[in-house]
């Protein structure tokens, strides 16, 4: 059962001549991640839907289908009939590739990431660089697709967020870079392996330790960042600036856009599972009996819905608070973080090292927190007329 | 795959120097050091690629766009791009590529510093970089850090004198 897809394509691929097998195994792979993302993208935008709809207080989309679960489907039809609307002063050329810039590099990035034992579509030795690269590349569409509709919300939407993905692409790197520290490798699959193994029913996750913790912390919140995700979703700031970078796109090319922000989301999440989380392994010795892939999708799952749960719950912040967030606390709180990586690696005794990192880490948080909040004074605020 | 390649980073090249359009110019840049990496890749430098890509494409090409859209709006020029005497030009640079790879391909030393197999993986280059080459890995981070500090300060400045 665990290894059911990967003899799967084993089979499709020895069904194929012996000159035409790597092309079709590379085939293979990628078909299998674009349906399966595709399709886990439908479901998402249905399960966001409905959670937010909960959190609110009201029903979310119930017409469709029983209890809503066809929408996703007229979502897409909708999607595929609309006109697709091009201003007359836009750069047709850039508008329309700019969401094929975002939609590619954020399919390649999930290339890299291992959704069950022996199931990375490739692996790099340095799995975890080319991620972060080709996630580069979709500032410049964000870029594109804010100028290139010559409209004011657009460009003010895209400078938003080529600033914030800038700010908050240094402490996801930084905080991925204490993985790479403790496992030895840039190489997605061989991360997961070194978090492999239980020790008294505890698996050997990077998350269980302090700098793990607070690693996992710092990346998840610059992931939120990344993706343009509540709170820190300003450049689509829809009370201010409409819907920032995308106003002046529709029908598929929004389809595609937004498809993009899901699929980078779950690419994100992947490698946020994959450095932190340990992977396709169980979380208790006792339930390795389930599929691996069972366990990577099971995580994954959790942290949509974390993503979720974080945009019904937490307001948005300002352009200032973003960036003073950013450069003051996450940065230097990430730099410490990777000395607590380096000290938990030569501290010998086990005690003397969780006692030592754990109050490094906790350190720096308070004392950076102390910092900033200061000179701030805070204090109940009245808004009224007059 | 390799000419291909070449074709999109020379085109890319070309159209950033031609085109009228600053923002068309700087995204066809983008076009051609990503075309770069790409060569970089196919030569088996997956560092060097995928580091290119980062830094170019994620980095420096924005840095780019942002300087055009602060400074001019990315009109496009009133003058013409080609300067009157290009054909000079042209036959300048083609005498000087002329001349060098004359000279490299007359040298006697080329075929005796063939190496066997440059086996420049990721790990290798960390391992080097973090020990052999420290020194000089150290001098760098303190230079970009003194150019941040630098200009962080002179934005400061701006503020306080407003």
């Amino acid at each position: 059962m665990d290894q059911v897809f990967v003899a799967l394509k084993q089979w499709l691929v020895e069904q194929a001549p012996a000159p035409w097998q790597p092309a079709v195994s590379s085939l293979i792979s990628a078909a299998a991640v674009i349906g399966a993302f595709a399709t886990l993208f439908a479901l998402t935008t249905l399960l966001e839907r409905k959670g937010l709809a909960r959190m609110q207080n009201r029903y979310g989309p119930n017409r469709v289908g029983p209890f809503g679960v066809l929408q996703p489907l007229a979502d897409g039809v909708k999607a595929l009939t609309k006109e697709d609307l091009v201003p007359r002063g836009a750069d047709r050329g850039v508008h329309f590739l700019a969401p094929l810039v975002l939609v590619v590099p954020v399919f390649l990035a999930l290339a890299v990431v291992p959704m069950g034992r022996n199931m990375a579509a490739v692996d790099l030795d340095a799995g975890v660089l080319f991620f972060f690269a080709v996630g580069a590349a979709t500032e410049l569409s964000v870029f594109m697709a804010g100028w290139s509709s010559r409209n004011k919300y657009s460009l003010l939407g895209a400078m938003r967020a080529i600033g914030q993905m800038i700010s908050y692409e240094v402490p996801l790197i930084l905080s991925a870079v204490t993985v790479i520290m403790a496992a030895g490798s840039l190489s997605t699959v061989k991360i997961v392996a070194a978090q492999a193994g239980y020790s008294g029913g505890w698996p050997h996750w990077f998350v269980l330790t302090p700098w793990g913790l607070a690693g996992f912390v710092l990346f998840l919140i610059a992931a939120l960042a990344e993706c343009n995700r509540s709170p820190f979703d300003l450049p689509e700031g829809e009370s201010e600036i409409i819907a920032g970078y995308y106003v002046e796109y529709s029908g598929f090319k929004f389809a595609l856009f937004f498809l993009g922000e899901y699929i980078g989301m779950f690419a994100v999440s992947g490698l946020a599972i994959t450095l932190f989380l340990g992977g396709w392994q169980a979380p208790f010795s006792c339930l390795a009996w389930l599929p691996s892939w069972a366990w990577f999708f099971a995580k994954l799952l959790a942290l949509i819905g974390l993503f979720i749960w974080v945009r019904g719950t937490l307001p948005r912040l300002r352009m200032d608070q973003l960036m003073n967030f950013a450069w003051k606390f996450m940065l230097p709180m990430a730099l410490v973080n990777i000395l607590a990586a380096g000290l938990w690696r030569f501290v010998t005794p086990a005690p003397v090292r969780w006692l030592v990192c754990s109050l490094l880490v906790a350190g720096a948080y308070l004392g950076l927190g102390q910092a900033l909040f200061e000179r701030r004074k805070l204090a109940k605020r009245t808004y009224g007329y007059g | 795959m390799t000419p291909l390649l070449g074709i999109v980073t020379l085109a890319g090249a070309l159209a950033a120097m031609a085109l009228r359009n600053l923002v068309h110019c700087a995204l066809a840049l983008a076009v051609a050091l990503g075309g770069l990496a790409g060569l970089y890749l196919q030569l088996g430098a997956q560092f060097v690629g995928f580091a290119q890509v980062l830094v170019y494409i994620g980095a420096v090409a924005i840095v780019i766009v942002f300087a055009i859209l602060l400074t001019r709006g990315g009109q496009a020029p009133g003058q013409r791009v080609f300067s009157s005497t290009w054909p000079v030009g042209v036959g300048v640079a083609l005498a000087v590529f002329g001349v060098l790879s004359g000279i490299i391909l007359s040298s006697r030393a080329l075929p005796a510093l063939t190496p066997p197999e440059p086996a420049a993986t990721t790990a290798r280059i960390g391992d080097q970089l973090m020990t052999r080459c420290i020194l000089p890995l150290e001098v760098l981070g303190l230079l970009l850090t003194a150019a941040l500090i630098g200009a962080v300060i002179i934005a400061m400045r701006e503020r306080a004198d407003r």
